[in-house]
């Protein structure tokens, strides 16, 4: 079974000259435990595309399903990492992610939401800044806020809408290997929205690439064949690198979805 | 090099205090003839200011008690509009029918002068100290309604997907994210209808003839003792202005972001 199923979705909005198309026939196939990042240009619908799996909104066609079950709306299932961070200004670090701690797991005693919160805000390193309001932290540092709060929700899929997209080269560098790392450790079920290239190959199992909206559609998969555990150092030249980096340039300046050649490519659903 | 204080932020107010005074003088050694110059209502007055809290009679106290008297009536309808008006205020912020049902409603509402809902109050009332309260809570509730309400509207959606991801109940979200989220609104419209109130105190005991600084402006103007007035008028000035100031402290605590 798929564990996340996108089929045919299609997402339209209503603006001045008509309807506008913003996504459709959208197929995606997740395995568990699959790293899996959507490219593509800025405008053509990726946030979009996270909004509907997160159950923000919902598409027009098509249907979403994880685990069989049709997604009907938002919840804690599908942990969300926005774009900017959307950290509660008025509260402080623990108590952002003490947040979802009790909206997901309201039967812990007190002391075990607690642990479970500073257990997630430890492992993003955060712990000397659990007491500040997210106006004292640096941007890369509230993004590690909303990436431990996306954790301690223990959803089943992590969605990533551009969560470094908003960071300086070096920071996103940092969390890029932190999040590697991360998920090395726990092998979830990622869906990564991205217009970063070598961030989408660094990190993911496969490429997904959108083409340029209106009506924007994923094409045939790009795997990434680079052996796990993986690291920055000397990453550009493995040819598993070079191939995946390669076929979604292609993509990206001809805007058409790349052809569907090579061993394993495309293999929508496919498990690693 | 060493670094030069400019003092003209500070000298500058009283250039301006001292302008108004030489204007003052002027007027009531030319035009105004029954004005009082400054000097003389000092002299007049300072029995006044320098001992606040004697009494003398109902109408006859020191400054400070007068100020009493109108401040606890302003804290009491101003009371009643906050718990009126901030309710309200979400209300008609969070639900779009309550919004349509209530917004024309204060539209015409909230433009009527203080000095004619006080009689509505009377007859409702039949006494001067309720009819006061009820004329301070409408005139001064609406700033807070609809402050409150524009808070709640333009809440950062992203706070409320949060909310929505981890599936708060409504009350949680309700509580953990649109009030903190509209604090910073919502303290506008509170710092506004203090304001408000101070302004309709004054008309209100001036009306009712209740003890206070708006009722002893009143029985000095109808006594003739006109020194008295600006002495009233400047002590209004001055509460209104410290009340601002206090209300902006306030304010600045609890700013987010």
């Amino acid at each position: 079974m798929t564990f996340l199923e996108l089929k045919n979705v299609g997402k339209s909005f209503s603006s001045a000259n008509g309807r506008r198309a913003v996504l459709s026939g959208v197929n995606i196939g997740l395995a568990e435990g699959e790293f899996v990042a959507v490219v593509g240009y800025s405008g053509a619908g990726k946030t979009t595309l996270v909004s509907l799996i997160a159950g923000l909104d919902a598409p027009d066609e098509g249907d979403i399903r994880l685990e069989g079950r049709p997604v009907t709306g938002p919840g804690p299932d599908r942990g969300v990492v926005f774009q900017n961070y959307s950290l509660l200004p008025w509260m402080t670090v623990f108590e952002n992610v003490f947040l979802a701690v009790e909206a997901v797991a309201p039967r812990l005693s007190r002391a075990e939401k607690i642990d479970r919160t500073r257990h997630f805000i430890n492992m993003v390193k955060l712990e000397s800044a659990s007491n500040k309001k997210p106006h004292e932290l640096s941007g890369g540092m509230r993004q590690r806020v909303a990436v431990a709060r996306g954790l301690a929700m223990k959803p089943r899929v992590f969605l990533l809408d551009e969560p470094f997209s908003a960071l300086d080269a070096l920071t996103r560098a940092t969390l890029q290997d932190e999040l590697l790392r991360l998920w090395e450790e726990n092998r979830q079920t990622v869906f990564m929205i991205t217009n970063d290239v070598d961030e989408a190959i660094l990190l993911a199992d496969r490429i997904l690439p959108l083409t340029k909206g209106p009506g924007a559609t994923v094409g045939p998969a790009i795997p990434v064949d680079i052996p796990r555990p993986r690291s920055r150092r000397g990453l550009s030249l493995l040819p598993g690198y070079q191939r995946a980096k390669k076929r979604i340039v292609d993509f990206l300046l001809s805007g058409v979805p790349p052809a569907d050649n090579g061993p394993g490519a495309g293999s929508e659903g496919g498990v690693q | 090099m060493k670094k030069k204080v400019d003092p003209s932020p500070y000298l500058l107010p009283f250039v301006g205090l001292f302008f108004a005074l030489f204007v003052w003088t002027l007027l009531s050694a030319t035009v105004a003839k029954d004005l009082p110059s400054p000097y003389r209502t000092w002299t007049e007055s300072k029995h006044y200011i320098l001992h606040p809290f004697f009494k003398d009679g109902e109408m006859n106290q020191g400054l400070g008690r007068l100020a009493f008297y109108s401040l606890v009536r302003v804290v009491k309808g101003y009371a009643l509009a906050l718990l009126i008006g901030t309710p309200l205020g979400f209300l008609i912020g969070l639900s779009k029918k309550t919004s349509q049902m209530f917004d024309p409603l204060i539209q015409v509402l909230r433009p009527i002068s203080p000095l004619a809902w006080l009689p509505l109050g009377l007859v409702i009332f039949q006494k001067s100290e309720p009819a006061a309260l009820f004329t301070l809570a409408l005139c001064a509730m609406w700033p807070t309604v609809l402050n409150t309400a524009v808070g709640v509207r333009s809440i950062n959606p992203d706070f409320l997907n949060v909310g929505r991801v981890l599936k708060l109940s409504r009350w949680q979200m309700f509580r953990k994210i649109i009030v903190p989220a509209s604090m910073p609104y919502v303290f506008i419209g509170w710092r506004l209808s203090l304001g408000i109130a101070w302004l309709v105190i004054v008309a209100a005991e001036m009306l009712t003839g209740s003890p206070g600084i708006g009722g002893f402006l009143w029985q000095e103007y109808n006594a003739l003792v006109y020194s008295h007035i600006l002495m009233s008028i400047l002590t209004i000035g001055l509460i209104g202005f410290i009340l601002d100031r206090l209300m902006g402290l306030l304010e600045k605590r609890f700013r987010t972001t």
